[in-house]
């Protein structure tokens, strides 16, 4: 509506002359079984991967946690690495869905729904490892304060592990809603364009019989701006508090209050990666480059270089204190970790992955890239893994006490339960692609009218003879189109 | 639905024109049964003056629930029912207790008014929808007049047209 202003020199995000029609066509069309055989080949890859991981964690619940490397000195390893990763993945997709819907970012549109999948599933995997390092997993529902014949015995509430139970199914339950109550309207619009029955029952039975009135409408736009509300301080307290496991311990290298910021921007910066691995493979394969544009991949390549810079700055920040504290072991700890006989490769692994790296999108010829972005996306996200193997087994490998000082190596059963997270957040993630709306219909909708190309063209016209944009090369502005 | 309702129904490709007409339509002193649109409208609900939605009213008194909730039950367990002492902390350790209390408060304003939203929508799986044209969840939107005698049909659908309908029909559903 007139009330928003939108300035004609921002780049269209939605291209190619869309009209609604063309919309719902296009996105509708990943749903009908034209990308097939693709398709298949990669969920038959995905799900034996999958499968390897099943049997890992079979095999570990069975033979008990002697199976992992993990040992008395480096009591939390690879284990809690992969956990602390998967959450951080799971960062994005509501960051974009809630705090951009907020700051009223138009280029969250194309890309909310799939991140959202991606957060979802990422929080799934995450889940998998605190559970199965339970070793008995079958008291699992120990971790819960129910009345019980133990006493009663009741759970420690003022413990951050505890915290983490409650903030990680929190999180799982409002980002599920969240993306759910989104795609009611676009399961109603596969309901629609449906040619059998037995298709229009099942996307009627997903889409809650949605008809898009206009009360419902009302009730539903509200619904989603508090639950972006919600979601906002929600997606930085789960982050934080997953930060206080290490916070708040005594472990030089963990005792530390930067963690808490620290963490939250290290995952966002993950999450971004995330995002853009995936949706650089899912444009070209379902054919959504008029949707998920240049555009889109630079803003997420800007909050990249932003959140990695600032997780670069708590790397640095970290040293500082550790030398600044006078304190000989976070001293120790430190020296440790840069220049130590062990782990020294892992810590260098961290910093040029997260800190040096990104600095190449202060270009705008990179951060326009695809392939710069692809290869970023993937060594952020190496870098990532390699940040909380940094922070978990190189401080607790040298402890208090020399004599209890341990190497640990991972076994074929802890990196096979890693690699089968993989497998099991892209068969999720494929299966999603496969089956649901991949970008948010009735949103991009929403905005074609000031963000599409056309618009765009429109825009540029009006104000063609004012002073201000005299200077301007809209040959050049067009040619996104 | 076992007793079906006759409409008049409009439709129209685009939104400004939409919104334009259902102000003229009102100001004729027609009254419009509902209006369907494959995305949310900006300005519809007050074109069409729709009392605001109290759902964020809803969404406070659930949060605040799930914050007394969470709040009670730990005070019991922790400070009654079994009180320990954790790293030397009180038995009634508020500080402590700031993550669980404000994740409870969210749970429960998050889950609350999504039932809420559901029930309110009256939305459930398996719901068989009353659809007045399956275009409206893809490029068109309509507006409809249920047609009980008490307005001038001919009238309105003149009025439709002449305010920019691409198509004027009578449907029973």
């Amino acid at each position: 509506m007139a009330s928003h202003f939108e300035s004609p020199l921002r780049e269209p995000l939605v291209k190619g002359n869309k009209t609604y029609k063309q919309i719902t066509t296009d996105i509708v069309r990943s749903t009908t079984g034209e990308l097939q055989n693709r398709w298949i080949f990669w969920t038959t890859i995905s799900a034996i991967v999958a499968t390897f991981g099943v049997f890992c964690i079979a095999w570990e619940v069975v033979f008990g946690i002697g199976s992992w490397g993990a040992n008395k000195t480096v009591g939390w390893a690879w284990d809690i690495t992969n956990f602390v990763w998967w959450i951080g993945i799971g960062h994005a997709g509501t960051l974009i869905s809630a705090i951009l819907l907020l700051f009223r970012q138009k280029w969250r549109t194309g890309v909310n729904r799939a991140a959202e999948a991606m957060t979802i599933f990422a929080v799934v995997c995450a889940g998998l490892f605190p559970v199965f390092h339970m070793g008995r997993v079958w008291d699992a529902m120990f971790i819960f304060p129910y009345p019980n014949t133990r006493g009663p015995l009741w759970v420690n509430f003022t413990s951050p592990l505890l915290w983490d139970v409650f903030a990680i199914s929190t999180y799982f339950t409002v980002s599920l809603l969240f993306w759910y109550t989104g795609l009611v309207p676009d399961f109603a619009t596969i309901r629609d364009r449906s040619k059998t029955k037995g298709r229009w029952t099942f996307y009627n039975l997903l889409s809650f019989g949605w008809i898009g009135s206009v009360k419902h409408w009302e009730r539903w736009e509200s619904l989603s701006l508090i639950l972006a509300g919600l979601s906002t301080p929600l997606v930085l307290s789960v982050h934080t508090i997953v930060s206080f496991d290490f916070a708040t311990s005594v472990i030089p290298g963990w005792h530390t209050t930067i963690l808490p910021p620290y963490f939250v921007a290290g995952a966002i910066f993950s999450g971004f990666a995330m995002v853009l691995t995936l949706m650089i493979v899912a444009r070209y394969i379902m054919k959504l480059e008029d949707y998920i544009t240049l555009a889109h991949i630079e803003s997420m390549n800007k909050i990249l270089l932003l959140t990695g810079t600032m997780v670069g700055i708590a790397y640095l920040t970290e040293l500082f204190t550790a030398w600044y504290s006078s304190n000989q072991y976070e001293q120790h700890q430190f020296a440790t970790r840069a220049f130590g006989s062990t782990y020294a490769w892992a810590y260098w692994i961290m910093m040029s992955c997260n800190l040096i790296s990104p600095q190449i999108f202060w270009f705008r010829k990179f951060r326009r890239s695809i392939k710069v972005t692809f290869v970023m996306s993937i060594l952020v996200n190496i870098g990532m893994w390699f940040e909380r193997f940094v922070i978990i087994v190189i401080s607790l490998h040298r402890d208090y006490l020399p004599s209890s000082w341990l190497y640990y190596s991972p076994t074929w059963i802890e990196i096979g339960i890693f690699v089968g997270t993989i497998g099991i957040f892209m068969t999720l993630f494929l299966a999603f692609c496969r089956f649901f709306p991949v970008v948010a219909i009735a949103e991009v909708k929403s905005i074609l009218k000031r963000n599409g190309s056309q618009a765009k063209a429109h825009q540029l016209e009006e104000v063609a003879d004012q002073e201000v944009y005299k200077s301007v090369n809209k040959e050049e502005l067009l040619q996104y189109k | 639905m076992s007793n079906t309702k006759k409409y008049l129904v409009g439709m129209f490709d685009d939104d400004d024109v939409l919104l334009h007409a259902i102000k003229n339509i009102r100001k004729e002193g027609f009254k419009i049964t509902d209006c369907f649109t494959p995305f949310p409208v900006h300005g519809i609900e007050s074109a069409m003056s729709i009392e605001p939605t109290r759902l964020h009213t809803a969404g406070f008194m659930f949060g605040a629930t799930g914050m007394s909730v969470a709040l009670g039950v730990i005070t019991f367990i922790n400070a009654f029912d079994y009180p320990t002492i954790f790293g030397g902390k009180p038995y009634w350790a508020l500080m402590a207790y700031v993550p669980i209390v404000f994740e409870h408060t969210v749970l429960y304003s998050a889950v609350g008014m999504v039932i809420a939203f559901y029930y309110l929508c009256k939305l459930y799986p398996g719901k068989k929808p009353i659809i007045i044209d399956e275009r409206t969840t893809d490029h068109l939107f309509a507006l409809t007049f249920e047609m009980d005698g008490s307005q001038d049909t001919a009238a309105i659908s003149d009025l439709l047209k002449k305010e920019g309908a691409i198509e004027v029909y009578q449907k029973e559903v």
